[in-house]
């Protein structure tokens, strides 16, 4: 046999033992699991929502106006009259499809750009490392009311527009992680198998730069949902009557005092969203360590 | 090291003219001017102000023209502030701005670097989850609703702060700095965090326990360093968000900072105050992802092996 | 380590608690001692320069800096004697001859002289200067010729220095609110040295309204502006009427952001806040001794049609939407009573003159009329549009209206958030079906907001146009001989227009300010006109804080 197919048949045998492991100690994690099972519940309330929603989430009654929580209305109502349980649920819709899907672009494009960068070094890492330099130079609010005017007002360019912005961190930190492991052992046994440096790269590195990678895109979950917030504050987001988490705690925010549960329940929502998203992802950063051992 | 210095410095170049570039022609092809006003503009009068801003010349002559102020440091007037030029606006804000973001950052470091450290070190247990916990309301907590939260607590109900201002009452500096840290603390909190517990599950710091070495040594002299390198990298993005999250402080606190300026000057299409702050930015960001860069290879001694050595 | 983070948490709290704790006097307490405003201004001002400027926040500055020739009464809005000690009309009413007041004199100690008013409205007048407001004086003689080029001799225009104390002005037709216009910035005098020190006499961006170079008239002079922070005023020493003056000064400060605001105003930063966001307004006003002052303003708030647009170019449909409108609802629930509903454009009482009322909330007639147009209980409807720019107000009156409509016609709605230039780029080229929109007058007299729908005026954008509209503003009503002959003719012009509804009336505006106990002489008025020669300050009285 050659080399190579040694390396094939080594390759194949730590692919399989590696998720295997790692799922074990998932399933330990007792917080982990917590926060996966909350999160599944989350996603099937808003994917459902449609048909479990108590009331139509346009249906005004503007003589009833904000209202504490009742029996009518589990969670109160806003100053239209709308109940707030249907509007945490379809905004639950909005800001868990923009936080996934725009994060989703940002880690792709991202760790990607960053990893190449990181790895091949030279002349193409500068070349990359100051196009994104460019990128976040360019004021980011031009762009945005740009890309709103120009393509309309899709839900779906809210999202590429996100993470579009968001990636290039990614990238910074990728690279950075990338240049230090570069260095390590592994690698080296790796490039003298005389692997192809993408799967250099796909196989051997990404997974090992898991961890940070993790930890980032859970961090940067939040970081999109709020983002999002912001840009429909100013008026550059979703449209009413549509709405998100972001949106209805920057209303409650103004008006904590009078109504103080139109801020709570939503951010209620999302902070337990993204709590559990955290536990999740330190419980996947953990399972996936391989040399680490918890003392 | 300092050729890897030199030849960054070089490549700045191109990248802030591209910036400026960019920028120069993106804001111009926006809808709406910076004359458009809700009572409508005569057309005479839309017309003599377009001249005396030189916005009746061809595009590209603009452009020339402004590269051309721009080599002698003249930011040009701002549209929406007639009587001030750029060059003030900016200098009136940046070091409000600047010393707002410096404290905020500062406070992030402290208490994020401290909590994450602290959690890494005893991770899955209560040291672990209480401040991961409390950096976790930080992650969630927006500025706008962290800001009227601190506001109405310490500023209204407790009347120990000042709740507006900066420099004008003492004690002013406090909130808004603490509002604007508390985002960038509980990111670098994970951050370290990560970090730390990566580098403290590797065989190098195991041989220093194992040689006996008290718990605090291993941790600042061994494990620190290569344990804060992705709060090294992410402390680059962070100076440059900086302006525009500061945007949301300086309004809450009233704050006369160059944030609030920024992103008004996006909506007012003020043009050469778009185009001055972006310049300003661009060279700001490019400069601190460098030096970010550098502290990161200083760190890492493998790569600075790689530096003293060859490039 | 644990032990160095220990010790290190309370220390830092402790540092914290020191350096805050005995937050010291309030501005409202150094401000009553020392005689000084604190004044919520909502934004920082464009500048200061009287041809240059626009808006309320520089409104506010200009006129506590300048004095026109009139002032208005704060609690009539008569005029009275500014500049001028008193002024003739001629019998036709279109010769005004001020006399400007011996004793007037610039904050250098120059005498005014009417030759500043002549260069002054030259420069207000002229094509180069790009004024806004230049349109204010178009009452003159041959002004707007001069603006558009037509003539080039600013001497065929209708104001004349007769003598250094004399102005005499000439005007197209007999104008009653022309005095109202002298007390409006655009017609100030400015300083023509000062001016032509820092450059030419129509340049827009020189610094002579800085500190230190400014030369003003008012009752106050600029003391400091530091951008984006605060703007001080302080009293005037050569005023002529200085005696008169009970404040030392005024801090101008750019709240705007209305929460941190309102937020100031309780812990007593701010005297006097520019507005009061919505939902605080229903504890206010259960307060004794309330600091909440609510008066009406003139202005209307409508939403603008686009008359050339499906579905509502037809006037059916545009009656239908108006008729289907609960206007007393809204603003008893969203606008929480700030607003008196509106049924027409101009605002009711306008100098004596009340709107015609043709319509009011009736759903089944709004459906009749629906079906009339063509969309029988809603089919066939192609869908409509509502644009606004994005500000909370909007979005809350939008929403509300789209589910009225959706409701009670059966029909599709969406709305539009825009953001504001991208929003003025819609207005002014017609590019909407329906739009939000404001007017507030610049002066107390139905004219200032019938004369908005002449055909193709700057500030129409309806397509609204009628011949004998424009005939009765234009000519007729300004030709009137008495102020019941002038009202009646504008009462017909304004059914005619109603009738055929370019514009949605929704409501009248409020102005709406919380004023600390400690402020008399701020007096609720129409033009929401602040004069500050009439505000004194009265120590030792505190905020009824009610804790909430």
């Amino acid at each position: 046999m050659s080399t190579q197919d040694i390396g094939a048949i080594v390759e194949a045998e730590e692919g399989a033992s590696l998720w295997n492991d790692a799922w074990l100690r998932l399933k330990k994690n007792r917080a982990a699991v917590t926060g996966g099972v909350v999160l599944v519940v989350m996603v099937v309330l808003v994917l459902l929502t449609p048909w479990i929603a108590p009331y139509s989430y346009e249906a005004q009654n503007l003589d009833l106006g904000a209202t504490p929580p009742s029996a009518a209305h589990w969670l109160g109502t806003d100053i239209f009259g709308r109940d707030l349980l249907t509007q945490i649920l379809y905004g639950g819709r909005i800001s868990l499809a923009v936080g996934f899907i725009a994060t989703a672009v940002a880690l792709v494009i991202g760790v990607t750009w960053g990893a190449v960068a990181g790895y091949v070094g030279g002349r193409v890492d500068s070349m990359m490392m100051r196009f994104v330099d460019i990128l976040y130079a360019l004021p980011f609010m031009i762009f945005i009311i740009l890309l709103m005017v120009v393509f309309g007002r899709n839900i779906l360019l809210l999202f590429l527009a996100i993470g579009a912005v968001e990636w290039l961190t990614m990238a910074r930190i990728m690279r950075t992680q990338v240049q230090s492991l570069r260095q390590q052992e592994f690698v080296e046994a790796a490039v003298s198998l005389g692997l192809a440096p993408a799967a250099i790269i796909f196989r051997h590195i990404i997974p090992n730069a898991i961890g940070p990678i993790i930890v980032y895109t859970t961090l940067t979950i939040p970081s999109v949902m709020l983002l999002e917030a912001f840009l429909s504050f100013l008026g550059l987001g979703i449209q009413p009557p549509q709405t998100s988490w972001g949106l209805l705690i920057s209303y409650g925010a103004e008006t904590m005092e009078e109504y103080p549960w139109l801020l709570i329940f939503p951010g209620a929502a999302l902070t337990i969203t993204l709590f559990s998203l955290n536990f999740l992802g330190d419980g996947l950063r953990d399972a996936l360590d391989v040399r680490g051992s918890k003392d | 090291m300092v050729r890897f210095i030199l030849w960054r410095l070089l490549q700045a170049i191109p990248v802030i003219f591209v910036v400026i570039t960019a920028t120069f022609f993106l804001v111009r092809s926006a809808p709406g001017g910076p004359f458009d006003s809700e009572k409508a503009v005569l057309p005479e009068v839309k017309r003599a102000l377009e001249a005396q801003y030189k916005l009746d010349l061809p595009l590209h002559e603009q452009y020339v023209a402004y590269l051309g102020d721009l080599s002698s440091g003249d930011l040009g007037p701002s549209f929406k502030y007639p009587g001030r030029s750029v060059n003030e606006i900016l200098s009136s804000g940046l070091p409000v701005t600047a010393e707002l973001g410096l404290y905020a950052l500062t406070f992030a470091l402290f208490v994020g670097v401290l909590a994450g450290v602290f959690a890494a070190l005893k991770p899955n247990t209560r040291q672990d989850f209480i401040p991961m916990g409390m950096a976790m309301i930080g992650i969630c907590m927006p500025s706008f609703l962290l800001g009227p939260l601190l506001v109405l607590v310490f500023g209204i109900y407790l009347d120990w702060l000042p709740i507006a201002g900066w420099g004008d009452l003492p004690g002013d500096k406090i909130l808004p700095s603490i509002t604007l840290g508390s985002a960038y603390a509980a990111y670098i909190a994970r951050l370290s965090r990560a970090g730390m517990l990566e580098i403290l599950s590797q065989d190098y710091i195991r041989t220093a326990r194992a040689k006996g070495l008290p718990e605090w040594q291993v941790v600042t002299q061994h494990a620190l360093r290569g344990g804060l390198i992705p709060v090294i990298a992410f402390l680059g993005p962070a100076f440059a968000g900086l302006l525009a999250g500061s945007f949301v402080v300086e309004t809450i606190f009233q704050i006369p900072g160059l944030g609030r300026f920024y992103v008004q000057a996006a909506f007012n299409r003020d043009y050469t105050m778009i185009l001055g702050t972006t310049v300003f930015l661009s060279t700001l960001i490019v400069f601190f992802n460098l030096i970010s860069d550098v502290i990161a290879a200083w760190l890492n001694p493998r790569l600075r092996a790689q530096f003293k050595g060859g490039a | 380590m644990m032990r160095l983070f220990q010790s290190l948490v309370p220390a830092s709290v402790l540092v914290v608690l020191l350096t805050a704790c005995g937050s010291g006097e309030s501005n409202v307490e150094s401000g009553n001692r020392e005689g000084y405003l604190h004044y919520g201004n909502g934004a920082e001002p464009q500048g200061l320069d009287p041809q240059v400027v626009t808006g309320v926040p520089e409104n506010h500055i200009v006129r506590a800096l300048f004095e026109g020739l009139a002032v208005k009464n704060p609690k009539t809005l008569e005029p009275e004697p500014g500049v001028a000690e008193r002024w003739e009309i001629s019998e036709d009413g279109t010769v005004y001859t001020f006399y400007i007041n011996p004793k007037a004199k610039w904050s250098n100690g120059e005498a005014m002289t009417a030759s500043d008013y002549v260069w002054s409205w030259n420069r207000a007048l002229h094509p180069d200067t790009g004024s806004l407001y230049a349109y204010m004086l178009y009452p003159i003689i041959n002004s707007e010729a001069y603006s558009k080029r037509e003539i080039t001799d600013f001497n065929e225009v209708g104001v004349k220095a007769l003598d250094d104390q004399t102005l005499q002005v000439t005007l197209n037709a007999p104008t009653p609110y022309f005095l109202q216009l002298m007390d409006h910035y655009s017609s100030f005098a400015v300083h023509p040295e000062t001016l032509l020190k820092h450059g030419k006499m129509t340049d827009r961006f020189t610094p002579w309204t800085r500190v230190g170079s400014i030369v003003s008239n008012g009752p106050f002079t600029l003391e400091e502006w530091s951008l984006n922070r605060r703007i001080i005023i302080k009293k005037s020493e050569h005023y002529w009427d200085r005696d008169n003056v009970a404040l030392n000064g005024v801090y101008f400060y750019p709240t705007e952001n209305v929460v941190s605001e309102e937020r100031m105003f309780r812990a007593e930063q701010l005297h006097y806040t520019a507005v009061v966001p919505l939902d605080k307004i229903p504890d206010y006003r259960t307060r004794e001794n309330s600091p909440y002052v609510q008066s009406p303003y003139l202005g209307t708030y409508y939403y603008l049609v686009n008359t050339d647009r499906p579905p509502v170019d037809n006037v059916l449909v545009r009656q239908a939407l108006s008729y289907a409108l609960d206007r007393d609802k809204l603003t008893r629930t969203v606008l929480q009573d700030t607003a008196i509903a509106a049924y027409s454009i101009t605002p009711p009482d306008t100098l004596g003159y009340n709107p015609p009322k043709l319509f009011s909330y009736d759903p089944s007639k709004a459906r009749d009329l629906l079906a009339e147009a063509g969309y029988p209980n809603g089919e066939g409807w192609p869908g409509l549009e509502i644009i606004y720019n994005t500000q909370e107000a909007h979005r809350k009156i939008a929403v509300a209206v789209q589910q009225m409509w959706k409701k009670e016609l059966n029909i599709d709605i969406t709305i539009a958030n825009q953001e504001w230039k991208v929003y003025l780029n819609s207005v002014s080229q017609r590019e909407f079906q329906v739009a939000r929109r404001g007017w507030i007058g610049d002066y107390v007299d139905p004219n200032n907001f019938l004369d908005l729908f002449i055909t193709d005026g700057g500030n129409n954008n309806t397509g609204y146009a009628n011949d004998i509209y424009d005939e009765i503003i234009l000519e007729r009503a300004p030709k009137a001989k008495t102020r019941e002959a002038r009202y009646s003719l504008f009462t017909e012009a304004e059914t005619m227009m109603m009738n055929d509804m370019p514009i949605i009336p929704i409501y009248t505006y409020t102005s709406k300010h919380l004023i600390h106990p400690s402020v008399e002489g701020i007096y609720p008025n129409l033009m929401d006109s602040l004069n500050l020669k009439y505000v004194t300050l009265h120590p030792g009285r505190r905020l009824d804080t009610e804790s909430k």
